[in-house]
């Protein structure tokens, strides 16, 4: 089986000097639950933004089934961030419009700019969102407004809105980090179902060690930057994980 | 950075001391601007040498005249009340027109949205450009270019106006939260889309409640226009007092000031609205 996703002697440095990411390489193949755990500053948010360019990788390749993002021009990294649905810790659903416009948003690469811009969506689109807002159990709420939603179910929009993309890979920053514990459980159980059920990889960025272990088909530790750990659920021992949380290095990020 | 020679070594560590906070030096630039601003303000008031015994006689004299002004004279209300409303007009169209190319190039000089730095650093420099120079200025500078009359009027608020609204949209657009147009970005959404589909909406209360103001602005200073010729009630209030028609004059000023003061009311309700 061919790997949905690779990523090749991956660095990121920041213009200030920070050292993000250091040669990364791992590949992903189609199916996958990849759990990334590590502690905050550790270079999660960054890596799985350099897997849709949304921030520029240094040096290295990350490939999307088969073409390099990183080589990609401005048109195909759209094209293929098409293919690639985000899930954000702050949901980042624009909170003036309504649940079903921002699950429409996921069809914005697929609808031409001016209908776009304007909020036009075919009726395909429409029937296909309220489907998904269904999925989630949140098609009686589709015309509140976001920002009247709670935490859960804001989240569940951001899931839905990736969902309409019709992604073949799921991208999830920290999903849980701004929740409580029964919606994180919720929000976990939404991710996971839906991405078993539609065969969609998920690459998710967590760091509560326990949801890791209890979701993941891999887990990926990264701590400075690096992966330390690259396995199954089931080898990620205490001493492991002591060391991608308590040794700690000095942080990647300084204080200046 | 001394700790990342000795990458073993426990940072977090809870045996170890707490640095000590040194501390913070004194802000000798804010201390040093407050006394040159105050002595400034000494010398100008000794090298302008102002009479006082002339402001207390002058203060008599604008008395009488306004005495004078009494009662108003409302029988050229033919010509103020049209002139009042042209001015009203200029203002408006004047500020329709900044706001429409505002919100193009906003966009352009936000530094979250532009395409670039330097685009985002042409736009605002060209902003300021037109923010500096002062309505009445730029008011003469078209009254050569097209003539007497509202035109020149409605151009010199566009221009200014749109130095500030640049200015003020983009810094708006500024705040906004990154994430928002991240995730739209993330969905594949073109730029355009990304600003009428996140931006706009997420921005739009912060829009509207500096047009208002703008509009507000712009209705003064259309009256003022007036005065160098470029249309409108100012040009009425002129024409009367360099004829010494002081009674016109306390109308006209009448009718300014309702005119302003029922405008200001209006923004205040639709302020609350937004």
């Amino acid at each position: 089986m061919n790997p949905i996703l690779q990523i090749e002697n991956l660095d990121k440095v920041y213009p200030d000097g920070t050292v993000a990411l250091s040669n990364i390489n791992f590949s992903v193949y189609p199916g996958e639950f990849v759990v990334v755990i590590g502690p905050s500053g550790a270079g999660k948010s960054t890596l799985l933004r350099c897997m849709n360019r949304l921030i520029e990788p240094t040096n290295g390749n990350v490939i999307f089934k088969d073409k390099k993002i990183n080589q990609a021009s401005a048109r195909q990294v759209k094209q293929i961030r098409r293919e690639i649905g985000m899930v954000f810790q702050n949901f980042n659903l624009i909170d003036r419009l309504t649940v079903l416009n921002n699950v429409l948003h996921g069809r914005l690469g697929y609808t031409n700019t001016i209908k776009g811009s304007l909020g036009i969506f075919s009726k395909k689109d429409i029937a296909e969102a309220e489907e998904i807002l269904d999925r989630v159990g949140l098609k009686k709420q589709k015309y509140k407004r976001a920002d009247e939603l709670s935490g859960g179910q804001m989240q569940r929009v951001g899931i839905s809105r990736a969902l309409a993309q019709r992604p073949r890979l799921i991208l999830a920053d920290e999903p849980i980090a701004s929740l409580d514990p029964a919606s994180s459980k919720n929000i976990m159980d939404h991710i996971y179902n839906i991405c078993t059920e539609d065969k969609i990889t998920a690459i998710v960025n967590l760091h509560q060690v326990e949801v890791a272990i209890k979701y993941a088909t891999r887990i990926i530790g990264i701590q400075n930057g690096e992966v330390i750990f690259d396995g199954q659920p089931s080898q990620l021992t205490d001493r492991i994980i002591d060391e991608i949380y308590h040794n700690r290095k000095p942080p990647l990020v300084h204080a200046q | 950075m001394s700790e990342l020679e000795n990458p073993n070594e426990n940072i977090y560590s809870l045996t170890k001391d707490e640095e000590e906070i040194l501390k913070p030096k004194k802000d000798f630039f804010i201390k040093g601007v407050l006394i040159f601003g105050g002595l400034f303000f000494l010398f100008s008031l000794y090298e302008l040498n102002i009479d006082y015994a002339n402001l207390l006689e002058g203060t008599g004299a604008f008395f009488a005249m306004l005495i004078d002004m009494f009662p108003p004279n409302i029988s050229e209300w033919a010509y103020v009340l049209p002139a009042a409303i042209e001015s009203l007009q200029v203002a408006i169209l004047g500020t329709v027109i900044a706001v429409v190319i505002s919100l193009v190039l906003a966009f352009l000089a936000a530094e979250n949205l532009a395409p670039s730095l330097w685009v985002s650093r042409i736009v605002k420099g060209f902003a300021t450009l037109m923010r500096v120079i002062p309505t009445i200025i730029w008011a003469l500078i078209f009254i050569v270019a097209v003539g007497l009359g509202p035109l020149p009027g409605v151009l010199a608020i566009a221009v200014h106006s749109l130095g500030m609204l640049i200015k003020v949209f983009a810094q708006s657009v500024e705040e906004m939260d990154e994430g928002k147009i991240e995730a739209l970005k993330a969905s594949g959404a073109g730029w355009i889309q990304i600003i009428a589909q996140a931006v706009i909406p997420t921005v739009l209360t912060a829009l509207m409640s500096w047009t208002i103001l703008r509009l507000e602005i712009d209705i003064g200073e259309s009256t003022i226009l007036g005065l160098v010729g470029a249309g409108g009630i100012g040009w009425e209030l002129m024409r009367a007092m360099r004829s010494y028609d002081f009674n016109s004059a306390l109308f006209i000023t009448m009718v300014i000031f309702i005119m302003i003061f029922s405008v200001e009311m209006l923004s205040n309700r639709l302020k609350l609205k937004v």
